[in-house]
């Protein structure tokens, strides 16, 4: 049995390892999957949410200025634009690199490049529907790389099936009508999530509703709250029809 | 160094029609003619044609009475010029530079290199051998000066090898006296009005110059009467004071090499030719290698490397390389140019390999190894970048910048990742910028409209979203400086529908303003 996976008695003093339900401040998994409708920003806003969640409670210094990588692939770039400087959070403004890939092979290079990089503080990738390029021995490798040299991926599936992945939490997120504003009722106000937890290691699933406070990630329970089940979920691994088969990789 | 290719024309044409020199259709008289105004003229005669009578600059017509069998083949300047620029590469294999010297001639740097190859007669051999082998009649000559080794390899026919070459310690201006005044490389009229003053040979000229005549008499305004002849020619191909004065390596004569000039650099040339990939990798490897060393005595990193691939059948092959920050990791070199060497054809063989660090920066010593680290620690980001960039090209990863403008698709630039950020003035945030913006803003059909002006639904990609909350106008005024004056101006309005999708839809112009008709309403941009 290997040993490395199993709680350490450091984290299991703190309230989220008693807890086995996911909170905000639970650690970020070194490989992620956010399936986001296309026609939202809500994948790279929540990827971004979350990491800045894990980076401030993972105590990293925030002075060390590391750069973050966005790869998009060029049908996740047709369908939901470019990355724009001005709406990005203020302290990842200066120091973002984006990777406009063709394929999604070349997306899931830049990836595995970008893992590789201890410069690099996190590599948020957005990758549209489901190529064939990206199947489970490609995302198994992705895990590995992110898990060797400790830089986290957050991967944004775009318009897509969950198909088999090795990711370590998958979340399904739309968005969810935000809390208005103080200053004027009528306007939107920061962005709120409704995120579902379909599957992870260390949590069972659920769903809650996220909002992106200005210095943390909020989470409250979604109004039509899911059956409780308190076992961590391990199975799962081929959805519903719509989902490729074994046979078909 | 200088290469004189005599028949550079003929030698072209008789390796297209595949025949040896005076065989085949070569050993019929044959000229090589170019049409102009008075009829057509002959550029180049083969020996058969010229022994009939034949000669270069002729007419046709006058060529035809001497020899009525004459066969003629239009000639190709434009092609001889690009075989010149092909061969002055070529010729970088005698020198670490090569000039081109149109119509048909190569000018090598061959300062402190003949020892490379045992010596300068032993050079002029090898160029001999060399250019012989790919079919090309050639006569080349040493000396200090680019003007003299021009002035030797055109006009010494006799005296053979001993002749071509001037060593810096003779008397160049003896030994160059009895060459005829066509060797300053003078234009035609400056050599009629020379041949008319009675100055015939180098010697008459240097003479003048000197201030004695032929008889030993003394003039001492020799040179002046010259200079006053030609005082209003500044160049030197009209200039014959110019030409001796850069002949004799008074005045330097500034030449432009084909390749522009750079420092650090490594060859290897090989024994035997390589086809196969995997040798090519090794040695590639051992000229990262050598390089790596060279840039480290200098304290430098490389920011571009060159590969040139020196084929046996005279072809060049090179591949470039650029770097985000300059390196000297052996291994970051290798991996980068393994991409890039997938396409080589090696043809019959490559024999010689050179690489060339074209762009170099200053880089301390630091720790070595990066490779090895790199799998314990990651890599540098200069290095992934470099990865990144060498398979996705170059506009593929880039860093937003802000620029000034109002114009939201224009006020965001792209730039390298590494470059530093432009200044900047501060920019004013007022407002919300959405996440992503659209590469093109998307046209939406507005179903219903609140009488203050803002869709309440609208369809989007067949999708109907009913407006909830609404924040705006946000007008934006058409930049005037840049765009025509029918541009119309944008009110944009940021809007949540009924599910919380958050988006960036603006109004393009005013129903009144003058400048079209109703106006349409876009899509730009989605909030997180």
């Amino acid at each position: 049995m290997d040993t490395s996976t199993l709680p350490k008695a450091a984290e299991l003093a703190t309230r989220a390892a008693r807890n086995p339900r996911w909170q905000p401040d639970a650690a970020l998994p070194l490989h992620s999957e956010i399936f986001a409708p296309a026609t939202q920003g809500v994948g790279a806003g929540a990827a971004f949410a979350f990491a800045r969640q894990a980076l401030a409670g993972g105590g990293v210094s925030v002075l060390e200025e590391r750069s973050v990588l966005w790869v998009q692939d060029a049908r996740a770039i047709k369908l939901g634009g470019r990355p724009y400087r001005a709406g990005l959070p203020e302290n990842l403004r200066h120091r973002l690199i984006h990777v406009a890939a063709k394929t999604p092979e070349d997306a899931l290079f830049a990836m595995e490049e970008g893992l590789r990089c201890r410069d690099l503080a996190v590599v948020v990738g957005e990758v549209a529907g489901n190529p064939r390029a990206l199947d489970f021995t490609a995302s198994r490798r992705l895990t590995l790389t992110a898990e060797k040299h400790g830089v986290p991926l957050l991967l944004v599936r775009l318009e897509a099936e969950a198909d088999l992945s090795s990711a370590r939490m998958r979340w399904r997120l739309t968005s969810a009508p935000s809390a208005p504003p103080r200053w004027n009722v009528a306007a939107p106000g920061r962005p709120a999530w409704h995120a579902e937890l379909f599957r992870a290691r260390a949590h069972p699933p659920g769903e809650w509703i996220l909002r992106d406070e200005p210095e943390r990630l909020a989470a409250e329970r979604a109004p039509e709250i899911a059956p409780e089940t308190t076992a961590p979920d391990h199975g799962d691994l081929v959805r519903g029809p719509g989902a490729r088969s074994l046979a078909a990789l | 160094m200088a290469i004189w290719c005599a028949d550079l024309a003929l030698d072209r044409w008789r390796h297209s029609e595949g025949c040896q020199r005076g065989e085949g259709p070569d050993a019929a008289p044959l000229a090589l003619i170019t049409e102009t105004a008075h009829g057509p003229r002959i550029d180049a005669a083969n020996p058969a044609a010229r022994a009939a009578g034949a000669a270069k600059g002729m007419m046709l017509a006058d060529a035809r009475t001497l020899c009525p069998a004459i066969e003629v083949r239009p000639s190709d300047p434009a092609g001889d010029l690009a075989f010149l620029e092909r061969l002055a590469l070529w010729a970088m294999r005698w020198g670490p530079w090569s000039a081109m010297d149109a119509p048909d001639g190569v000018l090598v740097d061959v300062t402190a290199v003949a020892h490379l190859f045992g010596g300068e007669r032993r050079l002029l051999a090898d160029v001999a051998a060399r250019c012989a082998a790919r079919g090309l009649a050639t006569r080349a000559a040493i000396a200090p000066t680019a003007g003299a080794a021009w002035a030797l390899a055109h006009f010494t026919g006799r005296g053979g090898e001993r002749g071509a070459i001037l060593s810096p310690d003779e008397d160049m201006q003896a030994r160059l006296a009895d060459l005829p005044v066509a060797a300053l490389r003078l234009d035609n009229d400056v050599l009629l009005v020379l041949k008319r003053l009675g100055l015939k040979r180098l010697g008459d000229l240097a003479g003048i110059e000197e201030g004695r005549d032929r008889t030993g008499h003394n003039d001492i305004r020799g040179r002046d009467a010259i200079q006053r002849r030609f005082r209003n020619r500044k160049s030197p191909a009209a200039n014959p004071l110019v030409r001796m004065d850069q002949l004799l390596g008074r005045v330097p004569e500034p030449l432009l090499p084909v390749v522009p000039v750079t420092t650090p650099m490594v060859q290897r040339r090989l024994m035997e030719p390589i086809r196969h990939r995997q040798l090519l990798d090794t040695v590639v490897s051992d000229l990262a290698q050598d390089m790596a060393r060279t840039l480290e005595a200098k304290g430098e990193g490389a920011r571009r490397l060159q590969l040139g691939l020196w084929r046996v059948d005279g072809q060049v092959l090179v591949r470039e390389l650029e770097m985000a920050a300059a390196t000297r990791d052996p291994d970051h070199m290798v991996r980068l140019f393994a991409e890039r060497l997938d396409d080589i054809d090696a043809g019959f063989g490559i024999e010689m390999l050179r690489l060339r660090a074209a762009w170099s920066q200053p880089l301390g010593l630091d720790q070595s190894d990066l490779e090895a680290a790199a799998e314990q620690h990651g890599t540098s980001l200069a290095a992934c970048m470099d990865r990144l960039t060498t398979r996705l090209g170059r506009g593929a990863v880039q860093r937003p910048v802000p620029r000034a403008s109002h114009i939201p698709e224009r006020a965001q630039g792209w730039q390298p990742p590494l470059e530093p950020e432009p200044a900047e003035q501060h920019q004013l945030a007022f407002h919300t910028r959405p996440l992503k913006l659209l590469d093109r803003p998307e046209r939406i059909s507005v179903l219903y409209a609140a009488p203050e002006g803002y869709p309440r639904r609208f369809s989007w990609r067949g999708e109907v979203c009913e407006v909830a909350r609404v924040e705006g106008p946000e007008r934006i005024a058409p930049e005037w400086w840049r765009e025509k004056g029918s541009t119309r101006l944008r009110d944009y309005y940021r809007v949540e529908d009924e599910q919380g999708r958050r988006y960036w839809i603006y109004r393009n112009g005013l129903a009144t303003d003058g400048r079209g008709g109703m106006p349409d309403w876009y899509l730009q941009g989605l909030f997180a």
